[in-house]
């Protein structure tokens, strides 16, 4: 078997950390597009955090948003330019706390863009602290002694709050083992796939292991991930799904 | 040919942005803005645009932000408080140098005030507004319809610059139903520049649209510098002292001052900045300046002075709730030529 990386994927700037899940999450999106043949025409938006640095590695048109606003902008992107497909790719923070509007409103309106999410739990970039997605008794910079639940609430899932909305997908995958990357590449075609078919918002959740602000090696943060974190974040479809 | 129509100020704006190939409008109800939007919620389908009704003022800034990335001609409209919860996008838009147009249809107060006319957001209009070190170009019309003219350039200038261009309207601008005169439809292509993103093949050069000086690192310090140095070369020659619908009042009270013989002129900055300095630098007679603005603290005084170097004095007339009667602007104008003829501030 010869592995081969996406011509989109241009090694020139990667910087994610040893055991992240941005450089997977990213080789898939690049793969999905090729493989559909629509690497051309698609426009990825990112925004400020470590998913921003996609800009550099992938060989796409990019914009590159305010924080919080990557859907929004992208919605704005796509309604003008309605003939390119148009991606967001941003972070549980962006997506469910500054953004939080922006998320449930993309929703209501059912808006005809790709949603890349990834979910790591905490805030990446300023150096792992708290957010809407932190588990209950997780240690962060901002929750040194665990989050208190009660404080600061549950994890915040995204398939309740969308329980009542008609968009065409809604999944979460995880970006670590080999069956677990293999489904959320499935995830993500079939989001381009409703998506091309101008079908509304295609949603796609991906949890991620950081093992630089979780403070573990990168095995035991997967290991993190698929027993901890799946208790408070499902896997699978929940909206316009047949992916196995 | 041009048409000859009655409408409201707002509405004028709005049929002016079309005409001009906006095809992009995302906004958020707030008064006095609000016919705007409501124009162009059933406009925009007509001329084979998109018009979003946003969840909020950021919504909507940062869906013009996309929008412009993607080459359209794209606008938002607000007032007051909306308008300040623009100022991150307005900054975003300068950083990545992408033209727009932002309407602010003025109204009182600092926090909620309320819907009357106001000029007291001259300072975060031409200040900047956002973070960053930047300004932004600013037109003021005083009317239905320069509401239609100014908007019907104002892209134009945008793209000139790659700079969203603000337009600074108000209250009874945009309620005041007058005749306008439309100007014709232009077509405005998405590909014209080739900033604009619009999909990569692997032998081209693929477009980012960021933070300039991520790419350009140190030179951008000149190119900042050069950037702003071409627009503030740009001086309006048209220009009066009052801006926007105080200019209106002020017209009559120095017809009505000059009726009684006093030696009264009219500045009028359409182009709030740059500031136009050079109609400062043609009045060589005068002995002060009056400034007549809906605001309390007299918001333009500091451009004259700068604009004048101290040379002469600078007085205020200033009101909120009401525009400015015009016979009390003809006593102040008396008052302060008395003051000055006695020796001055």
């Amino acid at each position: 078997m010869k592995l081969k990386a996406p011509d989109r994927i241009t090694f020139s700037h990667f910087s994610f950390c040893p055991g992240c899940g941005h450089g997977v999450a990213g080789r898939l999106i690049a793969e999905v597009a090729e493989e559909m043949g629509v690497a051309n025409e698609l426009i990825t938006v990112v925004d400020v955090a470590c998913g921003s640095m996609h800009m550099n590695d992938w060989y796409f048109d990019t914009v590159m948003a305010a924080h919080g606003r990557t859907l929004v902008t992208a919605i704005g992107l796509k309604k003008a330019r309605q003939d390119n497909p148009v991606l967001a790719y941003y972070g549980d923070g962006a997506a469910y706390a500054i953004g939080m509007a922006e998320t449930m409103h993309a929703g209501i309106r059912n808006e005809n863009v790709i949603a890349i999410v990834v979910n790591n739990a905490i805030y990446g970039m300023t150096g792992g602290q708290m957010a809407p997605t932190t588990l209950p008794g997780q240690k962060t910079t901002s929750s040194p002694m665990g989050k208190d639940e009660v404080r600061f609430g549950m994890p915040f899932k995204i398939e309740d709050a969308f329980s009542g909305f008609d968009i065409p997908y809604l999944a979460r995958g995880a970006l670590v083992g080999a069956g677990n990357v293999t489904r959320a590449k499935k995830m993500i075609k079939k989001a381009f796939e409703k998506h091309l078919n101008n079908e509304g918002l295609c949603y796609v959740e991906l949890l991620s292991p950081c093992p630089t602000n979780w403070n573990m090696e990168p095995v035991d943060s997967k290991k993190f991930l698929l027993e901890e974190m799946t208790k408070h974040f499902p896997l699978g479809e929940f909206k316009g799904g047949d992916v196995k | 040919m041009s048409e000859r129509v009655l409408m409201k100020g707002n509405e004028a704006l709005a049929e002016a942005a079309l005409r001009a190939g906006c095809r992009f409008f995302a906004g958020y109800p707030i008064t006095p803005q609000t016919e705007i939007l409501e124009y162009l919620s059933w406009r925009m389908d007509e001329v084979g645009g998109s018009y979003t009704q946003a969840e909020s003022e950021l919504a909507a800034i940062n869906m013009v932000y996309g929008a412009a990335a993607g080459g359209a001609r794209a606008l938002t409209t607000s007032s007051g408080p909306g308008f300040s919860l623009k100022q991150e996008g307005i900054s975003y838009l300068c950083g990545s140098d992408l033209p727009a147009v932002i309407v602010n249809v003025m109204r009182v107060g600092s926090g909620l005030g309320n819907i009357f006319q106001g000029q007291g957001d001259y300072w975060q209009m031409t200040r900047g507004g956002g973070h960053g070190d930047y300004r932004t170009i600013v037109l003021a019309p005083n009317s239905a319809q320069e509401n239609a003219d100014l908007m019907y350039i104002a892209f134009d200038l945008a793209e000139k610059y790659k700079h969203p261009v603000l337009i600074a309207s108000d209250a009874a601008i945009g309620q005041s139903i007058e005749a306008v005169e439309l100007p014709e439809f232009k077509e405005h292509d998405l590909n014209r520049y080739d900033w604009a993103v619009r999909g990569a093949k692997m032998d081209e050069k693929r477009r980012m649209v960021k933070n300039v000086f991520y790419e350009m690192g140190e030179p951008y310090e000149d190119y900042l510098r050069d950037k702003y140095a071409q627009i503030e070369a740009e001086e309006p020659e048209l220009v009066l002292v009052a801006f926007g619908i105080s200019s209106r009042v002020s017209e009559e009270a120095v017809e009505g001052a000059r009726a009684k013989g006093l030696k009264v002129g009219l500045i009028r900055p359409i182009t709030l900045w740059p500031f136009p300095v050079k109609a400062f630098e043609e009045a060589k007679n005068a002995k002060a300046y009056l400034t007549n603005e809906m605001n309390l603290l007299g918001q333009t005084m500091d451009d004259i002075r700068l604009a004048t170097g101290c040379s002469v004095p600078v007085y205020h007339s200033g009101s909120i709730f009401a525009i400015t009667d015009t016979n009390d602007l003809i006593a102040r104008i008396e008052e302060v030529m008395e003051e000055v003829k006695g020796g001055g501030q």
